[in-house]
């Protein structure tokens, strides 16, 4: 029989702190902290106000819509984020403190470019011009939100990369780590999340790298630090918590086409004509609001990409 | 005796009507999430599902136990089914479609999931309209319980309908199913059993 001898400095496994409550431990602290003068406190984990860095010299963009925006609460308590679990509850619950912040975030930029690169988070957002992008999401199940995007142009981030004749595609990548992502333990996807865009999408000035929501760092449930935002497409193609950004000649096969290719194209562009097989997408409920809406085509932002898809029978490249 | 079962039943009256003082409260103040419509609808739905459920328990319960007063609580159990399933209508018509007859009837004819779910509420019409004493006399126990028998055709429908609506993790619609084909499965050994007391 072994028998595992104990090294001095190890401690017993009863003291040691269980891993849910390490991975708590901010929310154990606010809430120990908070418990005496909160009597009065919701019962939700998130918050009602934005509590993240701020950024600071945002610049506003062109591209912002002036609708009325959906609240910071609905915004950050109202997530797919199937990393985190599978119903809208979950990832406000669970990614409060997602990424460790004090930990570097690598983001691998490769395939067919000149310039391969790895990226930290805190310098290639130094490195760029920031902007408040205020965006329309329209979410493929049949709701949408108005949100005010922090970010910068994935287009400039792709050229400094100098992608080459042979990249077609842009493939992404989230973060796989079970540990962290507790819903990645469960393979209801089949992970780790993957999706894609034409050349000429991700080129497009419409296409956000977002950093931040309501002028402060991005939550975890909403894909922190640094995500997709493709305002004219449903939102599963805008990719949360990127590691890996990869020019490629074939188109990628994303999370949601390898999971159900009858329902999910990699197109996917918001468009009121074409059904899901399950359920109309002519209309839609904006979130906040009591009557549906008609949802518009390409989200309302045909002016700036329906040439992309000039003499595509968008029926079949749904 | 008597009283004592009516006691009971109020009780079990009360507690039906939880979901439904919950659903309202919590909708009134504002703790339904960001978007309380789909939740609504959904958790009436789930809850009409639910008391099918409950129904279909009661005589396995009872053979198990060997207490019959359990039946006496199955009709407005049924009722209960039926009230959620009609919220859980009424809220997809009115809020899903706001009233919009031509929008709804295309959503029945082209999606699956609603024309079983719309099937299987309009199965269950027949059975509340002759859930009274007056008509199961009218119709006699025979027939009564052969039209009643549209429950298992119902509850099959329903769980298929949630199966079906659910985009991609499907645990809980199946963990419904499963406690369907156990219900079921329980009602088709002890035909069998029956039928092979009877040969013997």
């Amino acid at each position: 029989m072994w028998i595992r001898k104990k090294h001095p400095w190890e401690i017993p496994e009863s003291e040691v702190t269980d891993y849910q409550v390490y991975l708590n431990r901010r929310q154990f602290i606010n809430g120990a902290a908070g418990l005496a003068a909160a009597t009065a406190m919701p019962l939700s984990f998130a918050a009602k106000e934005p509590t993240g860095a701020a950024f600071e010299n945002l610049q506003q963009s062109g591209f912002s819509t002036e609708e009325k925006l959906t609240t910071y609460e609905s915004i950050t308590t109202y997530n797919n984020f199937y990393e985190f679990g599978t119903d809208k509850e979950s990832p406000s619950a669970l990614a409060a403190n997602f990424p460790d912040r004090s930990e570097p975030w690598m983001i691998n930029i490769d395939g067919e470019c000149d310039k391969p690169g790895q990226y930290d988070y805190n310098e290639l957002i130094q490195s760029q011009t920031l902007e408040e992008r205020i965006y329309r999401l329209r979410c493929v199940e049949g709701w949408s939100m108005v949100i005010p995007w922090v970010g910068f142009p994935l287009a400039d981030l792709l050229k400094q990369a100098q992608p080459n004749s042979k990249a077609k595609f842009v493939e992404f990548t989230t973060l796989y780590d079970p540990e962290q992502m507790p819903g990645q333990r469960r393979r209801v996807l089949n992970w780790p999340y993957l999706e894609g865009l034409r050349m000429d999408e991700a080129m497009n000035p419409l296409t956000l790298l977002a950093v931040g929501l309501y002028g402060r760092e991005m939550p975890g449930q909403n894909g922190a630090p640094i995500r997709l935002v493709v305002p004219w497409k449903y939102g599963f193609k805008s990719i949360k918590s990127i590691v890996r950004i990869r020019f490629v000649e074939k188109m990628p096969l994303t999370a949601w086409v390898q999971a159900n290719a009858s329902e999910y194209g990699f197109y996917s562009n918001v468009n009121p004509e074409v059904d899901h097989p399950r359920w109309s997408q002519r209309r839609e409920r904006r979130i906040g609001e009591f009557l549906k809406r008609e949802t518009l085509m390409f989200n309302g932002y045909g002016d700036q990409v329906a040439e992309l898809y000039s003499g595509m029978d968008l029926k079949r490249y749904f | 005796m008597k009283k004592h079962l009516t006691r009971l039943k109020a009780l079990v009256f009360c507690i039906s009507l939880l979901p439904f003082i919950w659903l309202s409260y919590a909708l009134l103040t504002d703790q339904l999430g960001a978007n309380p419509i789909e939740a609504v609808t959904r958790d009436t739905g789930l809850w009409a599902l639910r008391f099918i459920l409950v129904t279909l328990l009661i005589s396995p319960i009872r053979k198990l136990t060997g207490i019959n007063e359990f039946i006496r609580f199955r009709r407005m159990l049924g009722l209960f089914a039926f009230f959620y399933a009609s919220l859980h209508m009424l809220l997809y018509i009115g809020l899903d479609q706001f009233f919009d007859v031509q929008e709804i009837w295309v959503d029945i004819i082209k999606r699956p999931f609603i024309t079983v779910g719309f099937i299987s509420f309009l199965l269950l019409i027949p059975l509340t309209i002759t859930s009274t004493d007056k008509m199961i006399k009218r119709l006699g126990g025979r027939r009564w319980k052969k039209l009643h028998y549209l429950i298992y055709l119902i509850v099959v429908l329903s769980s298929v309908h949630f199966y079906m609506l659910v985009k991609q993790d499907k645990t809980e619609p199946l963990i419904y199913l499963l406690i369907v084909s156990l219900l079921l499965g329980f009602r088709v050994v002890g035909q069998r059993r029956r039928h092979q007391a009877a040969g013997s």
